[in-house]
C-alpha cells in the first residue's frame, strides 16, 4: 500500500560562484596582501566534503593597524562629514546589490559554512539585504531615534568600530554589525571567523561595486590573534563582538579602564517551554526549528525543551516522528534540512558533550540517519530524562542536540528556564494569551518567542540578559550601540 | 529631408492603475511657463473623483496589509525609476516651472531624495510613535499607529514635483491610499510621476491622480463620506475655500491638514506630523497571568 | 524517508463512542483537541512546498498524481455527451501514449452516474457522485438521503457528501455527526461493499484551522472513508495548509484507532507543481501509506492536462502545448 516517494538529488549549481585560489585583506577599498608570509595564510574548507575552498590571508598586528588607520582617515575626512541622506544611499546600493547577487552569496555561504542552501537562500541572504535596507533608512533620521542630544540634534557616531563575528551566520552577522555602524556614521574594521571568511570577502567586492568610499569598510581575515590585535588597538572607539561567553568576558576585561565601548552577543541555553494547551503540531515545528535549524549552531537555539509533564509522552512521540523526516546531507541539495557541522573542532565538542550526557544517565535518541563518509556530520539528537543537574542542561553544546526536561506548573517552568547564567532567548507555547504575557514577563531573556521560534527581523532588537551579553542589535534600540549618547554607558 | 514630426502625448487621469480620460470628456489647455501651448490635459469631474475614491478604497486593504518592509521597497523603487527618467522629469519641470536645467535637476534631486527619506520611514514610524504603556495593573498594553484609510490630497499649486512627492509619500508610506488633485497650471510633472507609478511596483489604486481644478473637485472630496482625511495644502492662501472645505469635511470628521497662508518652502526638512496626521493610534490591552 | 511508526491505539473506536453519546460530550471532545496556530501551520506548509522533486522521483510523482485524479464535471450545463467524453478521458488520459495510467474516478452529479457507468464499465475507473444537495447542503434530511440512495442505485462507487456548515458553525456538532452516519448508511449496497463515503467540509466557509481539525475528527468518528476539503464552488477551495491540518488529523486518528481515512483536496489545484507539493506533504506528514489512490485523491479538472504535459516533457525533453491533449 502506498509508495516510497524518494526525492532525487536536487543540487544547486556551484558554477555561479567564482572562487579564487587565494584572498587578501580588504583595506582602504582594495584587496592587499597581508604582511604575513605565505605560511601564515590559512585554508578555509567546505565542511561537507573537507575540500579546500581557498587560501585566506592571516592579518597580523601591522595589518590590523593599517586597517584601523584607513578606517580613521575615512571617518575623519569623509564619512562623519557626509550628510546622513548620502550615507543612506550607499547602504541602499549595497542592499540592492546583495539582492541582485543573492543566489551567488547563498551558494558561497553554504559552501563555506555547511548550512543547507534552503536556509542560506530563504533566510540568511534575504534578511541580510533587509538589514541593510532597514538601517539605510535610519541614516538620515537619527534626530528622531530617541537618542538625540538635548537640543534635538542628530546624535553623533562613536568613530571607528572593531567588529568580530562568528561562523554560524557569517554574512548575517556581518550585516548586523556593519549596517547600523555605517548608518550612524561610524567606519569599521571587521574580522570574520576563520572558518567562514568567504562571504565577507565577497561583501568587500560588493562595497567596491557600490563605490563605497575607501576605508569605510575594512575586512581583516584571521583567527584569535587577529581578533585580539583588533580589540587591543588603541585607536578604536567601539568593540562589537558576537561569539562565546568566554571570549566576551576576555574582551570586557581587556577594555576595562579605557574609553572603548562594547556590545557583546554571547552564548545561550534557551528554554523552549511547552504547556499542555499548546498548539501541538506547531509546537513540534517550533522545537525542531529551535534546535535543528542551522544544525543547532545558533546562540539563541531552543536547546532545552521544558515540556509540561501531562503531555510529555504525546509530544515526544510527535517530535520523534517529525525528526525522522529531517533530511541530512549535501548542503547544496535543495532538499537538505540539516547540513554539516562547521568544523572538526566543533564536531569534537558536540560528540564530547553528548557522551557526557549519556554517561550522566540521560537517554539518547536519534532517527536513523546515513552520514556521508567525508565531512563533519552529527545526526539530530534528543536526550530525555534530563534534569537541571546534568551538564547537557547547563552547557552550550552548539549543535543539533536537544535536552528534554519536564515541569508541572508555570512557576516551575519559569524557575527552571531562568536557572542558568545565560539569558539570551526563550520560547513559550500555549494558546492562552495571558499566560504568554505573564511567562514572557517573568523570563530573564532578551528575546521571547511565543508560539514561534528563531524569528529574526531587522526591526526587532536582539540581545541577551546576564552572561549572554549586553547591548542590542536590530531595531531602533540597535542604534544605541553606535551613537554617542550623552550619558555615556556601554 | 523634412524635419521629423513628433508623436505628442495625450495627458490623461490615473485611476485604479489605468489611464482613463475624464468621464466628462472635458479637457483644458496647459501652457508652459512662457505661455506657450503644451497640451490639453483631462479636466477631472466629480464623477472621476468618485471613481478615484472607489479605486483607492479597493486598494486600501491590500496596500495597508503589506509588510512595512514591502512598502518601503516599493517606494524606493519608485525613486529608482524617477532617477532613471531624469531627462523626462527635467524637461517637464523646465516646461512647467520655467526653471533652468540646473534648477530643474536640483528640484528633481530633492524630489527623489524626499521620496527615499519617506520610504525609509515605513518600517520605523511605529518604533518612534508607537510604544508599550506601563499601565498600573497586570496588563500588557501596546499602542501602534495604523493608516486611516483613503486620503484626499490637494497637491501644491507651485511646486509641481517636490511639493507633489512631499504630500503623496507621507500618506502612502504608512499604508493609506490617496486621491490627488494635481496643480492646475502645472500638471505635467504629476502626469509623468503617475506614469512612473504605473511602471513600478505600486499597485493600481494606491495613488490616483486627477488633473484639474481643486476649486471644482475638492468640495466633492471634502464632502465624500468614504474619504477619511484630507490635505488642503493645494488651496494655500485661499482662506474662504479652505474653510468651506474644512466645514464639509466635518460631516464624517475627516482628519484635516489645514491650508497654510501661503505655499510652504518644500526644501525644508519635513516633520513627523506629515505622516502622523494620517494615522490612528490603536491601543490594545491584554491581561498577564497564568 | 519517514520511519514506519506503528500505530499505537491509545483509544479504540468503542471507547470513542462515549464521545459521540451526546452533544455536550462531543463538543467537549472537539473543543479539547489541540489548537492550530495559523502562522505556524502555514509556515510548515510553505516550507514543505520548497521541496525539489526531480527526474525519476518527478516521473513517479506525476504518474501517481494521475492515478489520484477524480476527473470532475459539476456544472448545470452538463449533458450526457459531456459526461461520456469525460469518462473516456479518465480511462485514456493521453490518447497518444498508452503507458499513461488511468485516472482514479470521474465525479459527476447523481443524475449523470448511469451515463458515466455505461462508458466506464469495469475499466477500474470509479464513478463518484456528489450528493446531499451539493454544493450548499441546504435541504431537508430526507431529500439529502434520497439524493444519496439514488446515486448509489444508479451505480456510484463513491459518494461525495457535503456537511451542513450552518449546523457546524452554530455548534450543532451532534446533528452534523448524525447526518454523516445516516448518509453512510444510505451508501449500503446489497451484495457488495458500501459505496465509499467522502465528506466535504467546505473549508472556505469554516475559515479557521481549528474548525478544520474539529470537523475532521467529527467526520472520521462518524465513519467517513475520506475527508474532503471543498466543493470547488466557493473560494478559497483547497489550500496546502488546510490539507496539512487534515493530514495531521488522519495520522492522529490512525494512531488512536488503528483505522486509516483518506484525504481529498478539491478545487484550485491546477498545475503539476501544485500536485507534487501535495504529494510531498502527504509523504512527510501522514506517511507513505497514504500515497495511493485508495487513500489520497485530487478533485480537479484542468490539473490532468498539466500532468500530461509535464509527463510528456519528461519523456520527450520538450515543453508541450495544449494542442496535443484533449480538451475533455
Amino acid at each position: 500500500m502506498g509508495i516510497d516517494l524518494t526525492y532525487a538529488p536536487a543540487p544547486e549549481s556551484r558554477s555561479i560562484v567564482d572562487l579564487k585560489a587565494s584572498y587578501g585583506l580588504f583595506i582602504d577599498g582594495e584587496f592587499v596582501d597581508g604582511h604575513g608570509s605565505d605560511s601564515s595564510a590559512f585554508k578555509t574548507i567546505n565542511p561537507a566534503t573537507e575540500e579546500v575552498l581557498a587560501e585566506v590571508a592571516e592579518a597580523d598586528a601591522a595589518d590590523v593597524d593599517a586597517a584601523v588607520k584607513a578606517a580613521r582617515r575615512a571617518y575623519q575626512r569623509v564619512w562623519s562629514r557626509m550628510p546622513g541622506s548620502e550615507r543612506a544611499k550607499y547602504l541602499y546600493r549595497i542592499a540592492r546589490i546583495i539582492q541582485e547577487r543573492g543566489r551567488e552569496l547563498a551558494v558561497l555561504e553554504s559552501l563555506d559554512n555547511g548550512k543547507p542552501i534552503k536556509e542560506s537562500r530563504d533566510v540568511d541572504i534575504p534578511v541580510v539585504a533587509a538589514h541593510f535596507f532597514y538601517y539605510a533608512g535610519w541614516a538620515d533620521k537619527l534626530e528622531f531615534s530617541g537618542y538625540a542630544g538635548s537640543d534635538g540634534s542628530a546624535p553623533r557616531p562613536l568613530g571607528v568600530a572593531g567588529q568580530i563575528i562568528p561562523w554560524n551566520f557569517p554574512l548575517l552577522m556581518l550585516a548586523w554589525k556593519i549596517a547600523p555602524a555605517l548608518a550612524c556614521g561610524n567606519t569599521v574594521v571587521l574580522k570574520p571567523a576563520e572558518t567562514t571568511p568567504l562571504t565577507a570577502l565577497l561583501f568587500a567586492e560588493i562595497c567596491q561595486q557600490a563605490d563605497l568610499p575607501p576605508g569605510v569598510v575594512n575586512i581583516v581575515t584571521g583567527a584569535g590573534e587577529t581578533g585580539q590585535a583588533l580589540v587591543a588597538h588603541p585607536d578604536i572607539d567601539k568593540v562589537a563582538f558576537t561569539g562565546s561567553t568566554a571570549v566576551g568576558k576576555a574582551i570586557a576585561r581587556s577594555i576595562a579602564g579605557t574609553d572603548k565601548k562594547a556590545t557583546l552577543e554571547l552564548g545561550g541555553k534557551a528554554a523552549n517551554i511547552v504547556f499542555d494547551d499548546a498548539p501541538l503540531d506547531q509546537a513540534v515545528e517550533g522545537i525542531v526549528n529551535g534546535i535543528f535549524f542551522n544544525q543547532g549552531h545558533v546562540c539563541c537555539a531552543g536547546s532545552r525543551l521544558l515540556v509540561q509533564e501531562s503531555i510529555a509522552d504525546d509530544l515526544l512521540e510527535r517530535l520523534k516522528r517529525r525528526m525522522s523526516t529531517l533530511r541530512l546531507g549535501d548542503p547544496l541539495d535543495k532538499n537538505t534540512d540539516i547540513g554539516a557541522i562547521n568544523s572538526a573542532e566543533q564536531l569534537a565538542r558536540i560528540r564530547e558533550l553528548s557522551e557526557i550526557g549519556e554517561s550522566e544517565g540521560a537517554e539518547r535518541w536519534s532517527p536513523s540517519c546515513e552520514l556521508p563518509a567525508q565531512g563533519f556530520w552529527f545526526p539530530p539528537t534528543l536526550f530525555t530524562g534530563v534534569t537541571q543537574a546534568h551538564r547537557i542542561a547547563r552547557e552550550e553544546v552548539f549543535g543539533p542536540v536537544l535536552s528534554v526536561l519536564t515541569f508541572r506548573t508555570p512557576s516551575e517552568a519559569i524557575e527552571k528556564a531562568n536557572n542558568t547564567p545565560y539569558g539570551l532567548s526563550a520560547g513559550v507555547w500555549t494558546e492562552k494569551g495571558s499566560r504568554i504575557l505573564h511567562v514572557a514577563g517573568a523570563l530573564k531573556a532578551g528575546v521571547v518567542w511565543a508560539n514561534t521560534f528563531n524569528k529574526f527581523d531587522p526591526t526587532s532588537p536582539f540581545g541577551g540578559f546576564k552572561e549572554s551579553g549586553y547591548g542590542r542589535e536590530g531595531g531602533r534600540q540597535g542604534l544605541a550601540a553606535y551613537l554617542k549618547t550623552e550619558q555615556g554607558g556601554r | 529631408m523634412a524635419a521629423r514630426i513628433d508623436v505628442r502625448k495625450t495627458y490623461k487621469l490615473y485611476i485604479g492603475g489605468a489611464f482613463p480620460r475624464s468621464e466628462s470628456g472635458y479637457s483644458y489647455i496647459v501652457n508652459d511657463a512662457k505661455g506657450r501651448f503644451v497640451a490639453n490635459a483631462a479636466l477631472a469631474s466629480r464623477k472621476d473623483a468618485r471613481d478615484a475614491v472607489v479605486a483607492a478604497r479597493k486598494a486600501f486593504g491590500s496596500w495597508s496589509g503589506r509588510t512595512a518592509y514591502n512598502r518601503a521597497q516599493v517606494l524606493y523603487r519608485v525613486a529608482e525609476i524617477m532617477e532613471d527618467r531624469r531627462p523626462q522629469f527635467v524637461q517637464a519641470l523646465q516646461q512647467s516651472e520655467g526653471l533652468t536645467a540646473a534648477r530643474a535637476n536640483a528640484a528633481l534631486d530633492a524630489a527623489i531624495d524626499r521620496l527615499v527619506w519617506y520610504a525609509g520611514w515605513a518600517d520605523k514610524l511605529t518604533q518612534v510613535v508607537g510604544n508599550a504603556n506601563p499601565v498600573a495593573g497586570p496588563f500588557f498594553n501596546l499602542s501602534t499607529p495604523e493608516p486611516t484609510g483613503v486620503v484626499a490630497v490637494l497637491a501644491p499649486q507651485e511646486s509641481s514635483l517636490l511639493g507633489l512627492v512631499s504630500v503623496v509619500a507621507p500618506a502612502i508610506v504608512t499604508g493609506n491610499t490617496v486621491v490627488v488633485v494635481s496643480s492646475f497650471d502645472r500638471p505635467l510633472p504629476a502626469v509623468t510621476f503617475a506614469e512612473v507609478l504605473a511602471t513600478s511596483d505600486v499597485p493600481g489604486g494606491v495613488v490616483n491622480l486627477l488633473t484639474g481644478s481643486a476649486a471644482t473637485i475638492a468640495p466633492w472630496l471634502a464632502a465624500h463620506m468614504d474619504v477619511n482625511a484630507i490635505d488642503l495644502v493645494g488651496v494655500a492662501g485661499e482662506q474662504e475655500l479652505a474653510t468651506e472645505l474644512e466645514v464639509a469635511a466635518a460631516d464624517n470628521l475627516k482628519r484635516v491638514r489645514r491650508a497654510p497662508g501661503a505655499e510652504p518652502d518644500w526644501t525644508a526638512s519635513p516633520s513627523l506630523d506629515t505622516m502622523t496626521d494620517f494615522v490612528e493610534i490603536k491601543t490594545v490591552w491584554h491581561p498577564m497571568g497564568v | 524517508m519517514l520511519a514506519a511508526m506503528p500505530p499505537s491505539p491509545t483509544a479504540d473506536l468503542t471507547s470513542l463512542s462515549d464521545v459521540t453519546a451526546s452533544e455536550s460530550s462531543l463538543t467537549r471532545f472537539l473543543h479539547g483537541l489541540p489548537g492550530v496556530d495559523q502562522v505556524g501551520a502555514e509556515a510548515r506548509a510553505a516550507s514543505l512546498a520548497t521541496r525539489s522533486i526531480k527526474t525519476t522521483a518527478k516521473a513517479q510523482a506525476l504518474d501517481l498524481a494521475i492515478t489520484m485524479v477524480d476527473l470532475t464535471t459539476l456544472e448545470g450545463q452538463d449533458t450526457p455527451g459531456k459526461v461520456r467524453a469525460l469518462a473516456a478521458k479518465a480511462m485514456r488520459p493521453d490518447p497518444a501514449d498508452p503507458t499513461c495510467p488511468a485516472a482514479a474516478a470521474v465525479c459527476v452529479y447523481p443524475d449523470m452516474v448511469a451515463t458515466a457507468k455505461e462508458v466506464l464499465g469495469d475499466s477500474g475507473v470509479h464513478v463518484a457522485a456528489v450528493a446531499t444537495a451539493f454544493p450548499s447542503g441546504r435541504a431537508a434530511m430526507d431529500i439529502k438521503l434520497a439524493d444519496t440512495r439514488d446515486a448509489v442505485e444508479a451505480g456510484a462507487d463513491e459518494i461525495d457528501m457535503v456537511i451542513d456548515r450552518g449546523a457546524f458553525l452554530s455548534g450543532r456538532y451532534l446533528q452534523v455527526f448524525e447526518e454523516i452516519v445516516a448518509v453512510r448508511e444510505a451508501c449500503a449496497r446489497s451484495g457488495a461493499e458500501d459505496a465509499h463515503l467522502k465528506v466535504i467540509f467546505e473549508t472556505g466557509e469554516l475559515q479557521t484551522y481549528d474548525n478544520v481539525r474539529r470537523v475532521s475528527w467529527l467526520a472520521m468518528l462518524a465513519g467517513a472513508h475520506f475527508i474532503k476539503t471543498s466543493t470547488g464552488k466557493v473560494q478559497p477551495a483547497a489550500t496546502l495548509p488546510v490539507t496539512l491540518v487534515m493530514l495531521e488529523a488522519v495520522r492522529d486518528f490512525r494512531a488512536a484507532t488503528g483505522q486509516m481515512v483518506g484525504v481529498k483536496p478539491a478545487g484550485g489545484i491546477r498545475t503539476s507543481k501544485d500536485a507534487i507539493k501535495y504529494l510531498v506533504m502527504v509523504n512527510e506528514v501522514a506517511g507513505g501509506d497514504w500515497l495511493d489512490p485508495d487513500w489520497f485523491r485530487f478533485g480537479a479538472s484542468t490539473l490532468l492536462n498539466d500532468l500530461l504535459m509535464q509527463r510528456t516533457k519528461l519523456t520527450t525533453g520538450r515543453y508541450s502545448g495544449p494542442d496535443y491533449f484533449t480538451l475533455d
